[in-house]
């Protein structure tokens, strides 16, 4: 039997306003511990929250650029549990009346678009920071103490859960690549996994190829990077597989992994029945996204990405129009002119090396550098491309000593002088070395001048040897 | 000169100060000197701030308005020794207002109960006779004003807690439009519920009281701006004011013979002041109100009260780990009223039962609501007893959680629909208060005042405990 | 019995109250007389009407996204129960 991965995705973003959710302390990454708090995100006596404004309207965006239906009128609910970090006992959030529901993702692929549904994206508040002490690295298990850390309370979070509609590991790298890049350019967050602004869980079952059943699910948490969920998925779908096949059944359980250590084993434990007693929150009034902020921000958004990708990969290949695209180098692709397949491929590689910022380059003289490049040595070209985003960078600083460098083009030059000259031959492969000076001015005068010496040094070197 | 704190009115005392014949500090000195000869007795007090900060006429809190720099305690164990860092939107503005803080007052624990008997530290007593509650949850507040140990003071209200009081101890006391007077700093009990109102010997310095708290604060999503300034009352008659009686809260089982004749008494008064007076009915309001309002305030509390954890403030009994802590600190901190309300809520809101009981408690809201609505139709006010007793005797009710919830009967249903309730005096019953209910629609409060100043008048009843004259 | 003594029991470990036998009994107790009384709210029929979460009808209210002072470290932390540094301390989570 053939097995089919269904994959959903639970994505967290921190929203970078500059204050909390619902107070108006600064959100903080790096700031001394407990610096940033304040009555409401302490949970001080009689503390009630404001939202933010910006959050809001940052998540209506959000929602429009992933095709869902604004809410007429939406809710915030209280998530009620008791853990250190959560200094109310409760948790704003957002139940059954979210601010976006009901949107897609289209996710260009080599084998076509997949169409990735979004069922909702809600607002809420993220939780403060544990410290647990007395064991290496954080681990829970055999702490002595926790420390908490309030700076994180409150920091506006955006939850986005996506229907099952993965069916592979790299559909789902791609789709988590394509909404990162998408928040990026709404300028609503930085989604670094690193920095924890970008967290997301993966919720993984398998069902053979053919039905569409849904079986017993695992949740995968603590997921670290786009490339290593790829592979816990892969992983955790084999072992789904090989259960089946051997007779049994996947147990409902979720799988922490250990973050930092992607060889670790991860820790399962059975999903406790949580009742979290959602009711709404009494202290705040209702959102009903005016009509006219829905539309401006509508107007503002801008040509996404999954659009870009599938234009881009008309002319190029999906993998290599993703690439462009997530990595926020589409833009310039689009500037620079000359062949596309070379203009791509010098971007995702020498350009990305250099780190330039694609915004800073010049599209123009970068174009007349990719057309030259043959013709520019191979480390010139480096600092060409090194400089490409300095004010005054000119492409005729590189190509104005007319070098050819490009050893295709020199290369039979220097055949044909070796053949010319079979005594000179003999004598160097004899011992002669002083004869390869010989040989660079023939190939010199043959080019009148405009080859490159060091070029032409190391093929005739190359070729006597042989 | 000699302050007689028994019968100085605030107004009377802002016009001693306002003539500079005292000043705020010889009040407020006043006023503590009171509290030192007749509080050991009363227990009003939780604790009491000897600097008089300010210009004007000194105030009482509740202890469950945060005041920065002075311990806020909400009458619960769990708070002891809490001293918030930040000042409650009506401290700040009372402070503004210029009006020193004479101290914290006592509490049923959390704003739950009715008696005051439920404060972790010890009853208060009713200064019409300390054999018996001032009711509660604002007891201390109410009885302060009445012993003349304040000349005002600030209570809670979430089903009844300023107005009953202010009815077993002789005072008047406002509950006001939900949304008109901040919560912020004030210890949450029911978010959708709780108003802080002022608790005076007249009607007239409820609305200066009033005047000084009311009105949007943007640190509170749920305040509103007034849609007319505060009015101090001077009319004497009921001149076009058309009053409903509304039988279910004027013949609920268990109004005592002695309160009926009393808000009998008071509303063919209205009649003779001119008022246009008739029978209106809130069939399911009564009947209903007390069932939906111990399913939704108990849910509100369960989640307010989460916080107290012993992780950031107030009580820790630690323990082997985090959730062995939370657990001996709660038990060891709570008292049994928020044990059962935060038990009850956590019941109503859990998987299974929701609907049921909160999402169906939701819906008799808007039913009441609705019925409260139709009333308005047809009346400006709608009257009644504000408790179906006068005070009781301590220990009465004590171990009946059930009868003690009765003694808020009539005031929860307006309540629930967020309406102002004015109570005031209107005679006596085996002499102890009787309180008479005004509610009218929401933002009402200078038609309440108006008609409680004229029938207050009228009355001409002396606040002032037999006792203590 | 409206409510079982390990229903109680239950809602005690939802909302981390650890009862004692006595409180155990008593509640259960006085929580069943007390759901029998608002069970009542079941009797009516309300299938067609709007909850009511709020009792005023307001919408939309918020505050810009600018920052305010916080508190120092010392007054976030000065009721404190137990502290480490600039950390709230607790047993182990």
């Amino acid at each position: 039997m053939n097995w089919q991965p269904v994959i959903g995705l639970e994505i967290h973003i921190h929203l970078k306003t500059r204050t909390k959710m619902f107070c108006r302390c600064e959100v903080a990454y790096s700031e001394p511990e407990n610096t940033r708090t304040c009555p409401v995100c302490l949970a001080q006596p009689g503390s009630l929250p404001v939202p933010n404004e910006k959050a809001i309207e940052w998540t209506i965006k959000l929602g429009l650029a992933l095709d869902c239906r604004i809410a007429e009128h939406a809710v915030f609910h209280r998530k009620n549990y008791f853990y250190p970090d959560n200094p109310k006992g409760y948790q704003i959030s957002q139940y059954d009346e979210p601010l976006c529901v009901d949107g897609r993702i289209v996710v260009p692929g080599e084998g076509g678009d997949a169409e990735v549904g979004i069922v909702r994206a809600h607002l809420e508040e993220d939780a403060a920071k544990n410290v647990h002490l007395g064991t290496a690295e954080g681990r829970i298990a055999g702490a002595s103490a926790t420390l908490v850390d309030f700076n994180r309370a409150g920091t506006p979070l955006v939850e986005i859960v996506t229907r099952p509609d993965l069916c592979s590991a790299e559909e789902a790298r791609r789709f988590l690549q394509l909404l990162r890049q998408t928040v990026v350019e709404l300028g609503i967050s930085d989604a670094e996994m690193e920095k924890g602004s970008l967290r997301f869980d993966v919720n993984v079952s398998v069902r053979p190829e053919g039905t569409d059943e849904l079986r017993t699910r695992t949740e995968l948490k603590n997921l670290n990077s786009f490339a290593f969920a790829a592979r816990a998925i892969e992983r955790e779908v084999e072992r789904q597989i090989a259960i089946y096949e051997a007779g049994g059944d996947v147990e409902q359980e979720t799988l922490h992994f250990d973050p930092g250590k992607e060889s670790a084993p991860p820790l399962r434990s059975k999903e406790e029945a949580q009742d979290y007693r959602y009711f709404p929150e009494p202290d705040l009034v209702p959102i009903e996204p005016p009509a006219e902020l829905v539309e401006r921000v509508r107007a503002e958004l801008p040509e996404l990405p999954g659009a870009r990708i599938r234009r881009l990969a008309a002319e190029l290949d999906h993998a290599t129009a993703l690439d462009l695209v997530t990595s926020g180098r589409d833009g310039l692709y689009e500037r620079v002119p000359g062949d596309r397949r070379a203009v791509a491929n010098v971007l995702m590689n020498q350009f990305a090396a250099s780190g330039v910022d694609p915004a800073a380059a010049n599209a123009e003289e970068l174009g007349k550098l990719i057309e030259a490049r043959s013709r520019i040595p191979r480390d010139r070209f480096t600092e060409a491309l090194a400089k490409s985003g300095d004010a005054g960078f000119s492409a005729q600083t590189y190509l104005g000593d007319g070098l050819v460098a490009d050893t295709a083009e020199l290369g039979p030059i220097v055949d044909r002088i070796l053949e010319a000259n079979p005594g000179q031959v003999e004598s160097y492969r004899g011992g002669k070395q002083g004869l390869l000076g010989f040989f660079v001015g023939q190939v010199m005068r043959e080019t009148q001048g405009k080859a490159d010496p060091k070029v032409v040094n190391e093929l005739l070197r190359e070729k006597l040897r042989a | 000169m000699t302050i007689d704190t028994l019968r100085l009115t605030a107004e009377e005392a802002r016009g001693l100060v306002e003539r500079g014949e005292v000043s705020s500090a010889e009040l407020h000195a006043a006023y503590l000197g009171a509290i030192a000869e007749r509080d050991g007795e009363l227990n009003a007090y939780l604790r009491t701030v000897d600097e008089a900060d300010g210009t004007s006429v000194p105030i009482a809190l509740k202890d469950l308005i945060s005041t920065r720099g002075v311990e806020t305690t909400a009458a619960s164990k769990i708070l002891a020794g809490y001293v918030p860092v930040y000042d409650s939107t009506v401290a700040a503005r009372c402070r503004e207002a210029g009006l020193p803080v004479l101290g914290k007052t006592n509490m049923d624990e959390f704003a739950m109960g009715s008696s005051t008997e439920n404060s972790a530290f010890g009853p208060t007593l009713n200064p019409w006779d300390p054999e018996r509650v001032p009711g509660g949850s604002s007891g201390g507040s109410a009885a302060a004003v009445a012993a003349g140990l304040a000349p005002w003071a600030l209570g809670s209200d979430t089903g009844g807690s300023v107005k009953q009081p202010a009815s077993l101890c002789g005072i008047v006391g406002l509950r006001p439009t939900y949304g008109t007077v901040s919560r912020y700093g004030i210890v949450a009990f029911a978010s959708s519920l709780d108003q802080i109102g002022p608790m005076t010997k007249t009607v007239r310095d409820n609305a200066l009281l009033y005047r000084i708290i009311a009105g949007r604060d943007p640190s509170d999503t749920t305040t509103v701006e007034l849609p007319e300034p505060v009015q101090i009352p001077e009319a004497e008659d009921l001149k076009d004011v058309r009053v409903g009686v509304p039988h279910e809260l004027n013949e609920a089982h268990g109004i005592e013979p002695g309160v009926k004749e009393a808000v009998d008494r008071t509303i063919e008064l209205c009649r003779e002041l001119g008022a246009e007076v008739g029978e209106t009915s809130l069939p399911r309001s009564v009947d209903y109100g007390l069932a939906c309002y111990y399913l939704v305030a108990p849910a509100e509390a369960s989640s307010n009260l989460a916080r107290y954890d012993g992780v950031r403030y107030g009580l820790r009994v630690n323990g082997a780990d985090v959730r062995e802590m939370y657990e001996k600190t709660r038990d060891a901190g709570f008292g049994d009223e928020p044990k059962r309300r935060i038990m009850l809520g956590a019941y109503a809101l859990s998987a299974g039962y929701y609907e049921a009981y909160y999402g169906q408690a939701q819906k008799v809201r808007t039913v009441i609501a609705q019925e409260h609505a139709a009333a308005f139709e047809r009346f400006d006010v709608l009257v009644s007893p504000t408790s179906p007793t006068v005070a009781f005797k301590l220990g009465e009710k004590a171990e009946n959680p059930l009868a003690m919830y009765l003694s808020d009967v009539l005031t929860i249903p307006s309540n629930m629909a967020g309406l102002p309730g004015l109570s005031i005096p209107c005679g006596l019953s085996d002499g102890l208060p009787v309180g008479f209910q005004l509610i009218g629609p929401q933002f009402s409060e200078n038609l309440l005042f108006r008609a409680g100043h004229a029938l207050e008048r009228a009355i001409g009843f002396d606040h002032v405990p037999e006792r203590l004259r | 019995m409206a409510i079982t003594r390990d229903e109680v029991l239950h809602v005690a470990r939802l909302a981390r109250l650890e009862l004692t036998d006595d409180e155990v009994e008593r509640f259960t107790e006085q929580l069943s007389a007390i759901l029998e009384a608002v069970a009542k709210v079941s009797e009516l029929d309300l299938s067609d009407v709007e909850p009511t979460a709020h009792p005023l009808d307001v919408v939309n209210v918020w505050a810009d996204d600018e920052p305010r002072p916080s508190l120092p470290v010392e007054k976030a932390l000065a009721n404190a129960p137990d502290r480490e540094d600039g950390f709230f301390k607790v047993p182990p989570a």
